[in-house]
Order: C-alpha cells, then sequence, then structure tokens
C-alpha cells in the first residue's frame, strides 16, 4: 500500500489552544480574515523510484513550501497591505511542516495551524478536504476568503481546493491571477484553457491561484524574529471533531495501487539532418501525427 | 476477525499461493501453508474469492452488503464538456475510449451535456459512440460556474447511478469534479493517462503522473460509486464518427441552485494561453539569433494549436516576455510535446521541461545536452529545418 499522502508519517497528536497575534486589521473593528492552505512539498519533481520495493526514494531530498502556495499567500498578504486583514494559514503534513508556517508568518501572515495526527496519513483529496475543512471550521466557521495554491507539485490533483469549497458550501473561483476586492464583494481574472475571464461575486469564497499571480515576497528579518515568538498550535483529527471514518487511509475512496518510473528519457532516436533535412522533417511530422497533433 | 473484509478457512487452504498473486493490494502472504490476510491493506475487490481454487476464500457478508449497493451502479459517462454550444474535442477522444471500457465492461455509453442551446450536439456525440445522451439544457448553464454544475450533475448521478464517469482534465473538469466527487463522497483520479477494465475485478485502473511526470501511479476506486476520472486532453484518439448510429437523447429539466459567481468578461484567444497549461510548446532558444526569428516559432505553434516558450537567454536578450521563459526561474511545464528549436539544455533549463511527454529537439551541436531527454533529435540547422516543417504541417493541413 502506498502512502497517499505521499511518504509522511503523522505522529503528533496535540491539543494547544489556536493562538497567534490579533491582525492590525483587526484591532481596528471589523477586519477581513483569509485562511491561506499552504502544503509541504520535495524540493524537486525529480524523485526517484526504488526500482525493487517500487516506493518513493525521498531520502535527502529538501522540503519547501508549495511553489504555487507561495503565490496564494502572496494575494492574501496584498490584500492586507491594502484593506487590513488577518491571515491565517494551516498546513497538514508531519511536525516539521511547521516551518513552512514560520516561513508564511515571516512573511506577513499573522498565525497559523499545523494539522497533524497519524489518523490523517494516507489521506487522498477527499479526505485532505474534509480534513482542512475542519480546520478552517474551528480556526473561524465565517472566514471571507479562503486561498489554495492551484495545485501541489508532488500529488499534482489540484483537487484539494475545490473539495472544501465543496465541504465548506462556499462558491468557487479557480485559476486566479489577480484579486480585487470592494465592499463584500470580489473581482478576480482567472486563467482559463482559452484565455482570461473576469468573475465576480460576493465573499465568502475558495479561491486557487496560478503563478501569473505577483511575485511572492521574501521574508524580511524581523518578521523571522517575529514568526519565532508566535506559537504554532497543533491538531489532531480529535481537536478538529473529524470523524475517524473519513480521515486518512479509512476515509479514502481512492487507492494508489501501484506506483512506477515512467518509460525513461534516455534520448530517443537521433537523426543526421545536416546532408537530409527532408528525413528529418518527415520524423518530426510522423511524430508529430502519431501523437495526434499536426 | 469477523470485521476483516474476506475469510480465510484455514481447513480448506492448501497454500498455493493463487490469492497472493491475484491480490492487486498485497494484502496476502504466506504464515507456513496458509494464506494469511493483512485487513488494514485489504479492499475487499475480492480477486482472491475468484483465485482460490479451493474455495477457501469467501467475501464477508456485511462487506457483501456493501457490494450489493455497489452493483446498482452501471454504465458508464463521459462528460461532453461545451463551450458555447461547441463540444470539446477532449469529449470526442473520451467516448472513443468509453466505448473500448464499455465494451470490456459489457455496458451502455452515456454522454452527458450541459448548457443552453446545446441540444443539437446530442447528434455528434451518439455519432462519436454514446448510445445514450442525457441533455441539460437551461440558461443557468450557458456559462460554467461550478456551484450550478455540480448541482446538476450531482443531481443526475443520484437518479442514473453510473458506474464511471469520466471527464477531460481541462481547467473546467480539473475544478468542477473535485467538487462532484465530494459531494458524492466518492474517488476521483486526477489528470489521466490511460484507463482500462480491471479482468477480474471489473475496476477501472486509472494511470496518471505526478510529481511533475517522474512518476506514474495506477489507482483505483473499489469501494465506492461512481468510479471517477479525469482525463488528460490528447491521450486518446478520436475514432472517426459514424453519422447512422442510433442512439437516445433524453432531456432533463433540473430545478437548480443559484450561481456563486457570474462571469463578467471572458477574453478567450488562443494567444493568451498561460505556456504552464499548454499542451503544445513549440521553443527557441539563443540558437535563433535574434528576436524576428521568433516569428516563426509563433508561426508553427499557432499551425499546431500551441503556445511559444523560450530559454532564459531569449529574455535576457529583450527578445520576449518572461512570462514564456521555461525553467527553474520561469515556468514548470508538461505538455504533450515540447519542441526546441537552438536550446542547449541547462540543467535550469531541463528542470522545467523534463516532464514533457514528448520532446523533439533541433539543435546544430550533436553534443548539446538536451539530445539526453530528446525522444526525437535532431541534428540540423534550425534555420533549414524550421521553415520546411512550417511548409509541411502547412500541406497537411491543405488536405
Ligand atoms: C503518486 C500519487 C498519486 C495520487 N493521485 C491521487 C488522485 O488521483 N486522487 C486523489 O484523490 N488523491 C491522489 N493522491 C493523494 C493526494 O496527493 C493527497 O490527497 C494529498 O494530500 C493532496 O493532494 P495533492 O497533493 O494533489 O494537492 P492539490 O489538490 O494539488 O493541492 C492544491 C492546494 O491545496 C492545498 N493543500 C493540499 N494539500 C495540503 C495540505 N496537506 N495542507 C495544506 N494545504 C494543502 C494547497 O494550497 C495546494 O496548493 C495521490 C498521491 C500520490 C503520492
Ligand atoms: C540561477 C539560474 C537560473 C536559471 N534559470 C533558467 C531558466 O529558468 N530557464 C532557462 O532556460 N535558463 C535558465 N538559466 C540559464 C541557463 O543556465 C542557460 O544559460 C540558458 O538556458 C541557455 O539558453 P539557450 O539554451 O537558449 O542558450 P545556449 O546555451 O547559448 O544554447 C544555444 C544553442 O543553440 C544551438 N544553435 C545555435 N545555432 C543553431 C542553429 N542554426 N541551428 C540549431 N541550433 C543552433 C547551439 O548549438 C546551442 O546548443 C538559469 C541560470 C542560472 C544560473
Amino acid at each position: 500500500m502506498v502512502d497517499m499522502t505521499g511518504g509522511v508519517f503523522f505522529c503528533f497528536n496535540g491539543d494547544t489552544e489556536f493562538g497567534g497575534r490579533p491582525a492590525r486589521g483587526q484591532e481596528r473593528g471589523k477586519a477581513m480574515h483569509i485562511i491561506v492552505c499552504i502544503k509541504q512539498v520535495p524540493d524537486t519533481t525529480n524523485v526517484r523510484i526504488n526500482p525493487e520495493t517500487n516506493t518513493l526514494m525521498r531520502e535527502g531530498v529538501e522540503s519547501i513550501m508549495n511553489p504555487f502556495d507561495e503565490y496564494a499567500l502572496e494575494e492574501a498578504l496584498k490584500l492586507k497591505d491594502a484593506h487590513g486583514a488577518r491571515v491565517t494559514v494551516i498546513s497538514m503534513g508531519p511536525p516539521q511542516a511547521e516551518v513552512i508556517l514560520r516561513e508564511a508568518m515571516a512573511r506577513g501572515a499573522d498565525d497559523g495551524v499545523l494539522l497533524t495526527d497519524r489518523a490523517f496519513a494516507g489521506a487522498d483529496t477527499l479526505a485532505t478536504s474534509y480534513a482542512i475543512s475542519q480546520a478552517i471550521k474551528k480556526v473561524n466557521a465565517h472566514p471571507d476568503l479562503v486561498f489554495f495554491g492551484k495545485q501541489a507539485i508532488d500529488g499534482d490533483t489540484a483537487q484539494v481546493g475545490p473539495g472544501v469549497s465543496e465541504f465548506l458550501n462556499f462558491p468557487l473561483v479557480t485559476y486566479v491571477k489577480s484579486v480585487k476586492i470592494s465592499g463584500g464583494t470580489f473581482t478576480v481574472e482567472t486563467q482559463m484553457d482559452e484565455g482570461v475571464d473576469v468573475i465576480e461575486g460576493n465573499m465568502p469564497a475558495v479561491m486557487t491561484v496560478v503563478k501569473d499571480a505577483s511575485t511572492p515576497r521574501f521574508a524580511s528579518l524581523g518578521g523571522w524574529m517575529e514568526a519565532k515568538k508566535t506559537a504554532i498550535p497543533r491538531w489532531g483529527a480529535k481537536d478538529v471533531g473529524a470523524v475517524p471514518d473519513m480521515c486518512g487511509l479509512n476515509g479514502s475512496p481512492t487507492k494508489v495501487v501501484k506506483i512506477f518510473a515512467p518509460p525513461t528519457k534516455t534520448g530517443g532516436t537521433r537523426m543526421d539532418g545536416r546532408d537530409e533535412p527532408d528525413a528529418a522533417v518527415e520524423a518530426i511530422l510522423k511524430m508529430l501525427q502519431d501523437k495526434g497533433v499536426a | 476477525m469477523a470485521d476483516t473484509p474476506i475469510i480465510i478457512d484455514s481447513e480448506k487452504c492448501r497454500g498455493c499461493k493463487k490469492c497472493i498473486s491475484a491480490c492487486p493490494f498485497d494484502a496476502l502472504y504466506m504464515e507456513g501453508k496458509l494464506a494469511v490476510l493483512k485487513p488494514e491493506e485489504c479492499r475487499a475487490c475480492n480477486a482472491c474469492v475468484k483465485a482460490c481454487p479451493f474455495k477457501a476464500i469467501s467475501a464477508n457478508v456485511k462487506e457483501e452488503a456493501k457490494k450489493e449497493s455497489l452493483s446498482d451502479f452501471k454504465g458508464i459517462w463521459v462528460f461532453a464538456e461545451q463551450h458555447h454550444g461547441k463540444v470539446q474535442e477532449v469529449a470526442y477522444e473520451l467516448l472513443s475510449t468509453g466505448r473500448r471500457l464499455a465494451k470490456d465492461r459489457g455496458c451502455e455509453l452515456a454522454a452527458v451535456v450541459l448548457g443552453h442551446n446545446v441540444t443539437d450536439s446530442a447528434a455528434h456525440l451518439i455519432a462519436a459512440g454514446a448510445d445514450k445522451v442525457y441533455v441539460v439544457d437551461q440558461p443557468e448553464l450557458a456559462e460554467y460556474e461550478a456551484n450550478v454544475y455540480t448541482d446538476a450533475l450531482n443531481q443526475l448521478i443520484a437518479k442514473y447511478k453510473p458506474e464511471v464517469i469520466l471527464a477531460g482534465a481541462t481547467a473546467v473538469g480539473r475544478a468542477f469534479f473535485a467538487k462532484v466527487a465530494v459531494r458524492a463522497r466518492t474517488g476521483l483520479t486526477a489528470d489521466c493517462t490511460a484507463l482500462s477494465i480491471d479482468k477480474e475485478s471489473h475496476l477501472l485502473h486509472q494511470t496518471r503522473p505526478a510529481f511533475g511526470g517522474n512518476i506514474m501511479a495506477t489507482i483505483m476506486t473499489p469501494n465506492h460509486r461512481p468510479q471517477m476520472a479525469t482525463v488528460r486532453p490528447k491521450v486518446f484518439k478520436m475514432t472517426t464518427p459514424d453519422p447512422k448510429r442510433k442512439g437516445e437523447t433524453l432531456m432533463e429539466a433540473l430545478k437548480l441552485v443559484t450561481a456563486g459567481t457570474k462571469i463578467v468578461k471572458a477574453e478567450r484567444n488562443a494567444a493568451n494561453v498561460n505556456i504552464a497549461e499548454a499542451e503544445i510548446i513549440v521553443a527557441g532558444g539563443r540558437g535563433l539569433k535574434k528576436a524576428e526569428n521568433l516569428e516563426q516559432l509563433k508561426k508553427l505553434a499557432d499551425l499546431l494549436g500551441g503556445v511559444v516558450g523560450v530559454s532564459r537567454a531569449c529574455v535576457d536578450a529583450g527578445w520576449i516576455s518572461a512570462s514564456h521563459q521555461v525553467g527553474q526561474t520561469g515556468k514548470t511545464v508538461c505538455p504533450k510535446i515540447y519542441l526546441a528549436f537552438g536550446i542547449s539544455g541547462a540543467i535550469q533549463h531541463l528542470e522545467g521541461m523534463r516532464g514533457s511527454d514528448t520532446i523533439i529537439a533541433i539543435n546544430n551541436d550533436p553534443n548539446a545536452s538536451i539530445f539526453g531527454i530528446a525522444d526525437l533529435g535532431i541534428i540540423g540547422d534550425l534555420f533549414e529545418i524550421l521553415p520546411m516543417l512550417i511548409e509541411a504541417v502547412e500541406a497537411k493541413r491543405k488536405n
């Protein structure tokens, strides 16, 4: 059986209460509350498969914040800069995923929560969406916006954001590249297959963010100092009131039965087209046709 | 013990190991001459029950009851995504695959169309292989909105109980199917590149790339229905439509929820395509020598329905905007086809495109690193090959 979360192991089941410093905007009255979900992923998608066991070899691979999630966080922080908002980051993962929450706080998020519990291990996107939506409800049952990256670079499904929108019963906008808000409404540009749409709606909403959005900011030294001081609560399945049958492997309808390396690209056919350019063009054309193009 | 999905009778087991090779989940092992179950691995697919020549393995009745309700779900559905009445090509590709799956499963193939003024499309879908077409033709469905589409499809699922549903892994399909699957509390496999019906279990085997195309995974949804998958466009070939095929069109009138968002503007044209999402990328590097030569790449890209990508060298030279850059500090792409003209294949470039399904490289240096990962490597002068290729594709189009 393959661990669907991609080999992570959950081993801390804490019950620290939700902490964090109050947002600047919040002190002034009713400010927005934006939640950003961030995932810790291997630093490269260039993972290898152990040919004997057919499992992923992850030794020595560093972990980072999912690159798309940096863009999601940046959109939230830009809204915070412009309108004042509390920005909360949530991650589900092993205890060491705490570092990406700290990094997000160093960049400007106000507080963070780590969802970590063995019971979450092996979750597919249904079980992941459920666990995260339970955590969101505990953080705030009425947030204004919930941001996700377009997809995680390891699991690559792009299903968790839409899944959470379903559990929260919030409108969903995917592939967002810019966000503007005014009063209780938002206007976003989305990158669709064939161009850009402009979409309007009322908050609350779930949005997934693409990499064409604004370049993520760096964490400042002051930000890191501040972030280090803030406690990050660790919540398990019980803390968020998650039903065991809907968590982790038990709550996952999909089962990964096999993983394998794709046919390796060790360089395929090589042709010298210097003397016979016609044959070379013919070969390209044939390959394009075989793939259903041209 | 009674709670395990299958029960092994130690009196009858002869230790022949047939069940072990039949199990797709590695949920059985031998203890001496006796087969033993690892209950936490078992997915109750019952492959071992059928495989045992001595009837030593039986399905637990409680699990069997669940199975029975699973057997209420019948038929294979294809979601026929359309934009303004035009059915997307991927729907036709899925119908051709759907026909193969329906044959292997011995069931019906249906298409589902959601939209407004879309009823005409039913005839095309039948010609492409559908036995039935469910059409929901209502003004609320004119433009895609996640919640309204989810509501419509889930109502149809609840009413007709399909066993399998497929959609194209497009911007629309990937987002809205994820909602549909959650609402139906079933599994969804993303962005599949291969599908088949398992002969033993009759389950859908769904194979997909993950980790940016560096690994492949085969996924099943054994105990939930429908089994859902999104399928990458252009993976399967369309079959030639047969206008004489007979089929049934069923009009469904639904009471739908109100939309959560609305589209105020849609600027859709191929030139806007985000290269990270593109299926075909025609890329160039410093070997192009000057900005004007990018026009040629653009021409080929347009002909193939693709977009232009470049190495950082081109961006640094100011030939084109950074949004076209592929690589470590640019975009990571995994198109179906990546054509590289005059790109050396620096590691930072390869990092961003090695997940491409098919890589074709043209370079006049026989030792260029890009050849190391190219499926087809042409040693040659791009200024000779590129215009000839454009001409050849144009000629092809005319026929
Ligand atoms: C090889 C392989 C193939 C898989 N295929 C499937 C499949 O086809 N179907 C399926 O249901 N499951 C699949 N899984 C399981 C899936 O990877 C996990 O459920 C994972 O927890 C979430 O999916 P993802 O990584 O694809 O995230 P995505 O849905 O791509 O992530 C989108 C966004 O959701 C947020 N997010 C995702 N995970 C977290 C998290 N842990 N904490 C905080 N935010 C998060 C982030 O904002 C992220 O940008 C697969 C796993 C593996 C290893
Ligand atoms: C931190 C860092 C990040 C970077 N990030 C990226 C990145 O994201 N993306 C990226 O692309 N690069 C990136 N680079 C730069 C990278 O190292 C290379 O310098 C760059 O990719 C080279 O681009 P090129 O292949 O177009 O040019 P070159 O390496 O100069 O190659 C040009 C090629 O064209 C061929 N050629 C010349 N004339 C012809 C002809 N007539 N016909 C056919 N072939 C011809 C030559 O044989 C040669 O192989 C990064 C570098 C660093 C240090």
